[in-house]
Order: structure tokens, then C-alpha cells, then sequence
């Protein structure tokens, strides 16, 4: 075969694995049960070489899971080194500190096997609906009470199910059915992979996916390095305070540039919280290099060559690199915070600047009812759990509006309210955008939402709250404005805790008001024409037109002469 | 002898079929723009010129259109307003709360079609099965009237939470609404699509009004140009499902004609696989731009409840309008003959999605285009003779081709322009099999069974190696393939498509509700066929939407009830669970034992049976057809020029054999036949390749 045709096909081939890894992928969003899994496409998938180097993932797919993976199959080469495999071995996972991060996360592993020899190795990370323990809560005081814990183990070996390992399952899980049902979506979904890695490599013949591999991580490395090289050595600070559980937390971000890496050090982050709120390495790992990717080096593909040069470390005693026994279930809440605390760091350098902050966690309304949580309340009870996904404002961008109602860095979709409503016994009462919550800026930020519901005809239930941004907004930047920051509240007025189970009682309604992103540039520069269309869809009142843009609309129109009036002034805010 | 026409409105070109008996004949003329009407008369005169024709003895017009799709991408539709419940006017601007591209943070999401200042909230609530929680507040609707005709608008939706089940308050807010905006159209979300997930419904409901008044006024102007011109048959309209109906029904739901081009084309594939028999087959469809594939079994199309219109980034899922119609599923890329070549970041070679389309066109046509594209690739690789494109009438340049491709892709690696050109063709048609492959995975099925019929202008020239890479043995290049959809239209049946939600489980079915459910859909969708196939027979289809409880994607199970006595009764939910199980096993390989299974949505379809196609016999080849001469090609599997034999397809007749490697040369295009396949002309002018034995 030619020089040229050699190199051809390693171009081919490229596409070809991250169309398998798509395609096993999308598999396993048809077939799970997990809401996060289908809904929101909570999961990874990806290929590797013999070595356990990432060579492609899948498009769809969650940062926290991606590169988790990347990191975790290592671990599992480490306890059964790939010539000790044979064809029909699957392995599994959902050690916290080996993979993404809590117990709700099941990684697998399968290898594929090309002449008699492995080859390689696909993996995907998926959540289940239930692991047992204390369910999806951040209450737990230590790791033993977040559930079923699996060590790296075969669930197949040698093409022979691991049935002990299924009946463990079964009896430790809420909705066992489901569970094991999608750890098999979850195989299903590597063979697929499997398979499609076999038929490529005897379709171009090749017999091992070293040329490739090197083909792959070598342009990747050198286009990341290439981007790395364009911006200024040097080390950048920021410092991010958010809610916690107990108390605030600190993080804190040194990210050093040199001339081929980016160091991002967190000496400095507060200590772990006494409950599950954590984060283990890896998945602080996950999220910061996720963050560096989107200003650094957005489009180039992630595998073990892009990532090699994005590097991280944490104190171990510090909330970011925690240890067992720490509880960890609900480390997305901080995990969600890592992206804007690095890309603020970087903000100084980005050519035009970084997007501002963002709401950042995901917020989800976790609710339960029914007799643990009715009390004496005389009208129909009905047991329930639900989750119903939302999110607010994203940051403004260097040069346009931040997205309403949009999650960064999570990727995860909101859910109809309608489809809500017709499994759980809940009454939405608005959901909507909320005004004057995206901060203000040349560029404003995303609006956040106003969201209250009450139970089917008052019947009183819990929120298991989780919520972040309530006492810390998301900032903006170059002179924007923070967005409005989290509002929990029963409909009746009073505050509610952001953090923990408590009671809506009978004929009263859950508020959450969701936060904006924050704002970007000075909002005297926001052209006033654009302000008074925000003023217009109610996105932005009269009152903040005037206060915070120095722009007075009178019956729709800009009043040019009283703008430029109150423009003369320094602005009261930003 | 019936005489019917089918006219195709696309971007560029208006398309016409005649069909006199068993004889065809097409013209082809611009797209009108400003008053499409005028093309289409313009197109129609011509093919009544070419058949002999007179207006008076034509018998039917089917008319199918871009014009609906091309007001949502370039939005220009009329002003519309928007009546959602208080508290939720947000619907349709939150979307899905996502990001479609995870990396990039800089993307745009589609702005609404209905600014939040025209979205009016209204006092009502209905909820999830259907009791009335709070009484319509008819001053509120009153109120939004006033608001709404002081912004002219021109069209209003109405989409109320849980519609779908009860849909009171929307009907009697239309009625105060028609009162008080009587020259307003009105467009009721639990009409247009009702179903549940109130973004999808709402963006749909919107997405009908936006298109309404103008795509209105066009259907009334077009029945009125036809008058003119003496055509007094029935017109009937190309629906994005794929069957036919009523002008009457396509001015009240014209989202429904959005996409009745490509539907089409998949049709007129269709047809042609049951004219040759073959059962399982893959429809490829590759132009100036996209690419498009549909999955076609016994002469059907795929179908699907839901489509993405108007998709702003690199036809991302998620980047465009969502529209819960019926429509023929296919998968659209960026990769047609106008896209455009490049190196990315980490000096991959990429192709498309932008595309330098007709103007300024490929480097080759030498109309100042300056991107190397596909076409480019194709004419360098040796596929298309450059002295004979277009009949020899536009003349073009190879060496400028290669030149522009070298200096994109081969200086900086080190590739001669051949090689090159043979890496963009590559690249191009390994992601055309990719998502070929990856489509035909998701929809259960295997790839590389079925046999490929492949048209557009730049299918032919690619469709043999997509056909290597996908490991597909059986290629067709039907004649006509350039005006495909037009022809398509006259091979489709009169039919529509109702879909409700009525959530079940199957633990606790409820028959007499399901039956009433039947019957009320049979009740709306029967008129509406015989209304446009008077005294016709019809057919019944009935599709129940499915899952295991707890799961997020229904799978769509043909109801095994009998024609006869179609009514659900207490054997009913084994029936259900067996057919379920069924689909599911063949779609994922097991089922799932011990959960239970819901249903959300139920599809009724009232068609007339599909035109007969006689089965075509096929042809023994008889004799080996010497080429007329041969040129250098280059042969993607083996990485080297080979002499490939030169024909010309209007020399070839029913019997003849082509060995491959050869190109098949007409008009507009070329087929290249591959080393791998042997080519054999069919009776009615298909190119049938088939691979040859290793």
C-alpha cells in the first residue's frame, strides 16, 4: 500500500472511530432506563488502545463522565493487564475514586480481540436510577452510606454472566428491574463498539492500532500545544466562593501556562464538607480540563493526546481530592463549579476575554411524597419520587448575550413539564424566564427561572433541596453586573434552607427562583436600542432599564436625550 | 387515459412530470422566487408542449413545494402572536435547556418564531388528564386580541398546557379570537400536532401559523393560475408523510408540507424497489449540498413523528425548529457536490457542511469559486470527463481544480493533487457511510443486505464506493433520477395521518376508551382522504408508541388487531405485550422481563392502497457492451489509476453488461462502476450494479 494511501486511511479511520463510538453511544441512550442517561445523555463512550490511552469518545456525552473515563481505564489495565483477557470478558466498576466520581456511575469495560489478540478496548460511563443507600442526596456522612459499592470485577468472563455479582445488585438497589436492565444496556452497548472496532480494522487491514494511535494522539497533542503555545506564560489566579452545605467554600485556582502545558494547581481550596457534597481527583480532573478545552482549544477532539497537556493537581486533604471515607454523591455541585473558576483564571489572556459565570450547577427539583413525609395531612396520599431537571442563566459571552435557561457546563436537558406531570401528583404553577436576573452588561447575562408548584390538589410534600448561588451569584466581567442569585422560598414567603430535606406543607407551594449568568462589559456600552427590546419581552423591567443601563424608555421608546443624561454618570453597579 | 402532472418546487429548480399512460416526460425550469406560481405554470406549459398535451384532458395535479420550509429557514413568514397559560410563555424560547454543541460556547440557539412581547399569557389551567383546574379567562383572551392587532400580526397559535387531553380552552379562545381578528388565521396546537411535551407541540402549532397566511395565499394563487391556464382536475398536495391530500386540508395545516421534496424522492426510490422487487433497500439521495438517506422497506418508507427544521449548525440534532408532524424519516449531512474542502486543527483532511453550492460553484465550473470541493475531487479522481459535462455545453477545468486542491489539502501533507482528490472523496463518503451505518443501527435494521437506489446529481459518482465501504452487494441508478421527487409524487397515495396522546398501561388497559380514541382519529382522518380520492377504497394502519415504564424513548408497534373487527378487547394487552417484545427484541436484541409496559401515543393512518407498480422481470444479461474508449480513474480501493471503459448511458439498452471499472456517461452526471461491480442495463433504463464475486 502507498505512503499516501497509508496516510489517508489513518484520516479515515479517525472518523470511522468516533462514528463507532457514537453509534455505541446512542445505543445505550435507546435502551436505558436512567432519566439522565436518556434525557440527558449522561454518560461516555469511548475507545482505547491496548496501553489504555483514549482514542476517541463518543460527541454525546457529559463532561464529567468523559473525562473521568479517559482516566479510568488504567485502573482497570492495572488489576487485569489486557493479555490476561479473553474474548467474552466484560469488566465493571463504580468505585468513586477509580471512575467519575459517586456510586451512581457504573463504568464498563469490554476488549476486543483482532487476530487472536486484544487489541483494545471500548468503555462507556452510565448513570443508574439507584444505588441503594440513602438515594440521590447530598445527607450522607460518609461513603458506606451512599450505597452498593463494586470493586473492578467481571460481569462476564470469558462470555459466562457473573450472576452472584447480578444478585448482589438486585437485592441492594431501589427498582432492581431497572438497574440490572441497564447494566446490560450498558454491555450491549461496548459490543456494539466491540464489534464495529473489528470490522474496521480487517475493512482497512491493519492487525493492531498502533500506527493509528500514534496518528491520533501525536495531531491532537500538537494542536493542543499549538493553541497553549499562542497564549502568555505565566500564572493566573482566581478565587470562586460558593454556598456549601455547612459553610461556604473556597476555590482556589493557579493555572500555569508554559509553553506546551497548562497547570491548573488548587492549593489553597477549602476542606472537604462533612457531607456529600465532595469530589474526588478524577472528576475534579474531568471538569477543570473541561473548562480549559472550551476557551483554549474548543475544537479539538478529546482523547489521551489533547488531554495530555492539560494537567491538574489538588492537596489531598482539600474538597477537590478527597478520601475515603468521604460521602460523595453530590459532587456535581462543586464539579459544576470548576469551569468558571479556571476560566476566570485564563480570563486575562483570552484573546477578547472569557464568558462570564455562569448558574453553573445543575438544579434539580428532587421531591418526595407520601406517607414518610405527610404527617397527619387528611386529604389523598400519594407515594412518590421524582426528579424534573432545570437550569439557569449561562454567562454572558465576550461578544453576545448569555443563553436563558441554558446549562454550562452541564449539559443536561430540561424535561416538559407536561411529561412531569403526568407521572408525578404535582401542579406546576409557572415556569418562565425570570426578569431582570440575567446580569446586567454590554452583553447581558442569561436569564435564570421562576419556577413554583404546588402538590395535586395541596397535598403536602419534601424537597430534598440542592441548590447553589443563593448567598454567592454568578459574577460578571469587564465591569457586567452579577445575575439575580437563587431564591428558595415556600409560596407563602417564607425562605427555605438551599441545602437539605424539608417540608412544602398542605396548600402550599415550592418556589425556586434559578439564577442568571452574570453580565459582560458595562452595561452603559448595551446599545439602547437593545435594551429597550428587553424591556419590550419584559426580559429586562423599566427600573433596571434606568438603573443599571442608564436608558429611559418612555411609552417604548428610548428617550436619547434623558439616556445620555444619566449615561454621563458612572454607572450604580458593575 | 389518465394524464397527470406532478410538479416539484425546489430552490433552484422547478421540477415537472407528465405521466400519459405509460409514458413520461419531465420539464425542468427555474424557480420564480418572487411569485412561485409563474414557475409552475411556466413548467407545466412546457411538459404539456413536449407530451402534445391539452390542458383539458389532464386529469390530476400533485404540487409539492420548498416554499414552507424555506419561510422557517429564512424566516420570512408573517408576524404571528402566541396565546400559552399564564406562567409558561416561555415554552418555546427554554426549549430543552441544552446546549447542542458541548464544547463550543459561543453558539446561537433558533430564536423563536413568536417574539416573547407577542407570546400572551392567558388565565387557564388544564391538567395531565384533562380536569379543568382554573376556568379560561376570556377578558385575558380579549385583552391579547387588542395587544396582538396593534402589532399586526397576521396569524395566532394557541397552545395551552395538556391541550392534548383537553382541548376546550383552546377551541373556545380560537372562537373569541376569530371574533375578535376575523382576518387573523388561527392555528390551535391541539389541532396542528397533538400531542404531549408542550416545546415540541408549541413549536409546531407556531411553526403553522408563521407559514399559514403567505403559504395560503400561494395555494390560492396557484388554483387560480391553473383555472387560467384550463387545468379544472383536482389539485392535490405532497405531504411531508408522504401521502397526498386536499388543498383544503394543506391550508389549514401547511407545516405538513414542509420537506415534501425529499419525501418525494424516497417515494419515487419506493416505487422503484417494488417495481424490481427488491424488499430491503437503502435510498441515497446526494445534490449540490446534502446528502440524504432513507431506509425503505417492501416499498416503504421509514417514517417518523418528529423532525428538526431549519437546523443552523452544521445540521446539528438540536440546532434547529422541532416539528411533531408526520414525516419520512431520513438523516441529512453536509456533504453533497459543492462541499467544500479543508484542513481542521489538527490537519485532518474535513469536508462540508458549507457548501459552495451553484454560486459561486466548485473551483472546476471556473465561475469564480476558489474552495476545492467534491465535484472538484470527482473531476481530478478521473469520475467526471471535464470535455463532457452538461452535453459538452459547459466545458471544465481540471487543472484549476487540481491547482485548488493542492494548495489546500496537498501542500501542507505532502500529497499530490490524485491523492488529494482521492483523500476529499474518501473523506466525503466515509461520512456518508457513517451516518448510513449509524442510522440503519438505530432503526434495528443491517446495512449490508439492502440494495442501495441512489439519485441526485452526485449520487452516481459515489455511490459504488459508498456501496464498497458499507459492504452493500446491489447499487440502482434509475433513469429520471434528476426530476425523482416529481416522479415520486405521481406514486403516492392519498392518505393522513391523525396522532393523539392518551397515556395507558398495559396492566390496566382500558379498551372501550381506547376504542373510542380509534374510532374519534378514524372519524377525522376518513373524510379528509376521500375528500381527495372520492369513492376510493382505504386502508387502515394503527400504531401504538411504547415502553417499559421508567424508559425515555417509545418504540412505534403496529397494533395486532385485524382490519375486520378493529376494536382492543381484554385478550387485548397480551396481544400488545407480545408484539412489543417482538419490535423490541428486533430493535435491541432482548426484551426485558418483569416491567411494565405504557403506552403514550397512538397513530392512526387512512390511506388509499398504494399505486399498483407492475413487478418488473428481470433481464438476463446478454452481451458484454465494448466501451467506446477509456480514461484514467482512480480506484479508491486499491489507491491507483486504473483505465476505466467509457459508455454513454443513452447508447445502452435493456440486456446490455458493463464490467467495471467503467463510467456510464449522461447528461448531468456519471455512474461510476467500481472494479467491484458488474453493471447491467434493466428494462425500464436502470443501471443495476452488482458486486461481483471475490
Amino acid at each position: 500500500m502507498s505512503d499516501a494511501l497509508t496516510r489517508i486511511h489513518n484520516h479515515i479511520m479517525w472518523n470511522r472511530l468516533i462514528a463507532v463510538v457514537e453509534e455505541e453511544a446512542q445505543a445505550l441512550i435507546r435502551t436505558a432506563f436512567s432519566t439522565s442517561v436518556r434525557e440527558a445523555g449522561d454518560l461516555a463512550a469511548a475507545v482505547f488502545d491496548r496501553q489504555g490511552r483514549m482514542l476517541a469518545q463518543a460527541i454525546t456525552g457529559t463532561p464529567g463522565h468523559i473525562n473521568s473515563v479517559a482516566e479510568c481505564v488504567k485502573h482497570f489495565l492495572a488489576k487485569y493487564p489486557i493479555d490476561t483477557m479473553v474474548p467474552g470478558d466484560v469488566l465493571l466498576t463504580n468505585d468513586p475514586w477509580l471512575a467519575s466520581g459517586h456510586h451512581n456511575d457504573i463504568t464498563l469495560v469490554t476488549p476486543f480481540f483482532f487476530k487472536g489478540r486484544a487489541v483494545g478496548l471500548v468503555a462507556n460511563t452510565c448513570h443508574v436510577v439507584d444505588i441503594g443507600g440513602r438515594g440521590f442526596t447530598p445527607d450522607s456522612r460518609q461513603i458506606y452510606e451512599e450505597g452498593l459499592d463494586i470493586p473492578i470485577l467481571h460481569l462476564y468472563r470469558a462470555g459466562v454472566l457473573n450472576e452472584t455479582l447480578i444478585e448482589i445488585i438486585r437485592m441492594n438497589v431501589r427498582e432492581a428491574n431497572q438497574v440490572v436492565g441497564d447494566i446490560f444496556a450498558f454491555a450491549g452497548g461496548n459490543e456494539v463498539g466491540a464489534q464495529r472496532m473489528v470490522d474496521m480494522m480487517s475493512e482497512f487491514g491493519i492487525d493492531d492500532l498502533g500506527d493509528l494511535a500514534e496518528f491520533i494522539i501525536e495531531s491532537s497533542r500538537a494542536a493542543t500545544i499549538k493553541r497553549i503555545a499562542a497564549l502568555p506564560n505565566g500564572t493566573y489566579h482566581n478565587s470562586v466562593t460558593m454556598d456549601g452545605y455547612e459553610h461556604p467554600i473556597t476555590l482556589q485556582a493557579a493555572v500555569t501556562i508554559s509553553d506546551d502545558a497548562i497547570l491548573v494547581d488548587y492549593a489553597g481550596t477549602s476542606k472537604p464538607s462533612t457531607y456529600g457534597i465532595n469530589v474526588v481527583l478524577n472528576y475534579t480532573k474531568a471538569y477543570t480540563t473541561y473548562g480549559i478545552k472550551c476557551v483554549v482549544a474548543p475544537d479539538i477532539p478529546n482523547n489521551a493526546g489533547s488531554m495530555e497537556p492539560l494537567q491538574v493537581t489538588a492537596p489531598e486533604d482539600c474538597i477537590l481530592n478527597v478520601q475515603r471515607p468521604a460521602p460523595v454523591a453530590l459532587r456535581h455541585i462543586i464539579g459544576h463549579l470548576l469551569p468558571d473558576t479556571v476560566i476566570g483564571a485564563l480570563h486575562p489572556v483570552l484573546p477578547g476575554g472569557a464568558l462570564a459565570e455562569s448558574s453553573s450547577a445543575l438544579a434539580n427539583l428532587q421531591l418526595r411524597g407520601g406517607s414518610s413525609v405527610a404527617g397527619d395531612y387528611a386529604g389523598e396520599v400519594v407515594e412518590f419520587e421524582m426528579m424534573h431537571f432545570n437550569n439557569g442563566g449561562m454567562g454572558a459571552r465576550p461578544a453576545k448575550d448569555g443563553l436563558s435557561a441554558t446549562g454550562f457546563p452541564n449539559g443536561v436537558r430540561g424535561v416538559p413539564v407536561e411529561a412531569t406531570e403526568a407521572i408525578a401528583p404535582v401542579v406546576f404553577l409557572r415556569k418562565e424566564l425570570r426578569q431582570d436576573s440575567g446580569g446586567a452588561g454590554k452583553y447581558r447575562g442569561g436569564l435564570g427561572q421562576d419556577i413554583e408548584l404546588m402538590g395535586t390538589d395541596g397535598m403536602p410534600f419534601d424537597v430534598l433541596a440542592q441548590y447553589e448561588k443563593v448567598d454567592n451569584p454568578a459574577f460578571g466581567r469587564d465591569g457586567g453586573g452579577a445575575g439575580l442569585p437563587t431564591r428558595v422560598e415556600l409560596g407563602s414567603g417564607t425562605r427555605l434552607r438551599g441545602k437539605g430535606q424539608q417540608a412544602i406543607p398542605p396548600g402550599d407551594s415550592f418556589y425556586l427562583g434559578l439564577p442568571g449568568g452574570g453580565g459582560h462589559g458595562n452595561p452603559f456600552d448595551r446599545d439602547p436600542a437593545r435594551v429597550a427590546e428587553d424591556v419590550a419581552g419584559d426580559y429586562v423591567s423599566l427600573e433596571a432599564a434606568r438603573d443599571l443601563y442608564g436608558v429611559v424608555i418612555v411609552d417604548g421608546e428610548v428617550d436619547e436625550a434623558a439616556t445620555a443624561n444619566l449615561r454621563s454618570t458612572p454607572p450604580t453597579q458593575g | 387515459m389518465t394524464t397527470r402532472i406532478a410538479v416539484d418546487i425546489g430552490g433552484t429548480f422547478t421540477d415537472v412530470a407528465l405521466e400519459r399512460g405509460d409514458d413520461l416526460f419531465a420539464a425542468k425550469t427555474l424557480t420564480t422566487h418572487d411569485a412561485p406560481e409563474r414557475g409552475v405554470v411556466n413548467g407545466i406549459a412546457e411538459v404539456l408542449d413536449v407530451a402534445g398535451t391539452a390542458a383539458g384532458d389532464v386529469t390530476q395535479v400533485i404540487y409539492g413545494t420548498t416554499l414552507a420550509t424555506n419561510l422557517l429557514i429564512e424566516r420570512k413568514g408573517s408576524p404571528t402572536g402566541l396565546l400559552t397559560t399564564r406562567g409558561f410563555r416561555d415554552s418555546v424560547e427554554m426549549r430543552n435547556e441544552n446546549r447542542y454543541e458541548q464544547y463550543d460556547v459561543n453558539i446561537d440557539l433558533p430564536a423563536p418564531l413568536v417574539p416573547r412581547r407577542l407570546r400572551r399569557p392567558i388565565t387557564e389551567r388544564v391538567d395531565a388528564r384533562g380536569r379543568i383546574l382554573t376556568a379560561l379567562n376570556e377578558d385575558d383572551v380579549a385583552d391579547a386580541a387588542q395587544r396582538l392587532r396593534e402589532a399586526d400580526v397576521q396569524a395566532v397559535a394557541i397552545g395551552f398546557l395538556h391541550s392534548y387531553v383537553n382541548a376546550v380552552h383552546e377551541i373556545r379562545a380560537g372562537e373569541i379570537l376569530a371574533g375578535l381578528l376575523p382576518d387573523v388565521e388561527i392555528s390551535l396546537s391541539s389541532e396542528v400536532s397533538p400531542e404531549m411535551r408542550e416545546f415540541e407541540r408549541l413549536s409546531t402549532a407556531c411553526a403553522n401559523a408563521y407559514v399559514q397566511p403567505l403559504m395560503s395565499r400561494h395555494l390560492d394563487g396557484l388554483e387560480v393560475e391553473l383555472e387560467r391556464i384550463g387545468l379544472r382536475c383536482p389539485l392535490h398536495l405532497m405531504l411531508s408523510g408522504g401521502g397526498l391530500t386536499t388543498l383544503a386540508t394543506a391550508r389549514r395545516f401547511p407545516v405538513r408540507l414542509v420537506e415534501s421534496g425529499p419525501a418525494g424522492g424516497a417515494i419515487f426510490a419506493g416505487s422503484i424497489a417494488r417495481q424490481l422487487g427488491y424488499g430491503d433497500v437503502l435510498s441515497y439521495d446526494m445534490g449540490g449540498t446534502t446528502a440524504k438517506i432513507c431506509l425503505i422497506q417492501n416499498g416503504h418508507p421509514q417514517t417518523s413523528r418528529s423532525f428538526e427544521v431549519a437546523r443552523m449548525y452544521r445540521f446539528m440534532r438540536g440546532s434547529g425548529l422541532p416539528l411533531r408532524i408526520p414525516v419520512i424519516e431520513m438523516v441529512e449531512i453536509g456533504a453533497g457536490g459543492g462541499s467544500i474542502a479543508h484542513l481542521d486543527a489538527m490537519g485532518r483532511i474535513a469536508v462540508g457542511p458549507e457548501s459552495a453550492g451553484s454560486d459561486p460553484g466548485p473551483v472546476a465550473y471556473g465561475l469564480g469559486g476558489s474552495a476545492p470541493t467534491v465535484t472538484d475531487a470527482d473531476v481530478v479522481l478521473g469520475k467526471i470527463d471535464p470535455d463532457n459535462f452538461a452535453d459538452g455545453r459547459m466545458p471544465l477545468d481540471a487543472s484549476a481544480a487540481a491547482e485548488a486542491l493542492l494548495r489546500v489539502v496537498g501542500a501542507p501533507l505532502g500529497l499530490d493533487a490524485m491523492n488529494s482528490a482521492l483523500g476529499v472523496a474518501e473523506i466525503v463518503d466515509e461520512n456518508m457511510s457513517n451516518a448510513a451505518r449509524v442510522h440503519t443501527v438505530e432503526s434495528g435494521q443491517r446495512v449490508e443486505t439492502k440494495t442501495m437506489i441512489a439519485f441526485g446529481g452526485a449520487a452516481p459518482l459515489h455511490a459504488a464506493r459508498l456501496a464498497e465501504k458499507l459492504s452493500i452487494r446491489r447499487v440502482v441508478i434509475p433513469p429520471g433520477a434528476g426530476i425523482g421527487s416529481a416522479i415520486g409524487f405521481l406514486r403516492a397515495p392519498v392518505a393522513y395521518e391523525v396522532t393523539r396522546t392518551y397515556h395507558q398501561q398495559l396492566s390496566s388497559l382500558d379498551a372501550d376508551g381506547v376504542n373510542a380514541l380509534l374510532d374519534a382519529m378514524r372519524a377525522e382522518a376518513t373524510p379528509i382522504v376521500l375528500a381527495g380520492a372520492p369513492g376510493h377504497d382505504v386502508q387502515e394502519s394503527r400504531l401504538a408508541y411504547m415502553r417499559y415504564i421508567g424508559q425515555g424513548h417509545e418504540v412505534g408497534v403496529e397494533l395486532p388487531i385485524s382490519i375486520e373487527a378493529a376494536v382492543v378487547d381484554g385478550t387485548s394487552p397480551a396481544a400488545f405485550l407480545a408484539a412489543y417484545e417482538g419490535e423490541y427484541e428486533r430493535l435491541y436484541g432482548r426484551s426485558i422481563p418483569g416491567v411494565d409496559v405504557e403506552i403514550l401515543s397512538w397513530v392512526l393512518t387512512v390511506s388509499t392502497g398504494v399505486p399498483a407498480v407492475a413487478l418488473q422481470a428481470s433481464v438476463a444479461s446478454t452481451e458484454t457492451r465494448v466501451p467506446a474508449g477509456t480514461r484514467g480513474v482512480m480506484d479508491a480501493e486499491s489507491g491507483a489509476v486504473v483505465q476505466a471503459g467509457l459508455y454513454t448511458r443513452t447508447q445502452l439498452s435493456a440486456g446490455d453488461r458493463v464490467e467495471g471499472p467503467a463510467i456510464i456517461v449522461e447528461a448531468n452526471t456519471s455512474t461510476l462502476v467500481t472494479s467491484s461491480f458488474t453493471a447491467t442495463i434493466a428494462e425500464s433504463g436502470h443501471i443495476i450494479m452488482e458486486a461481483r464475486d471475490e
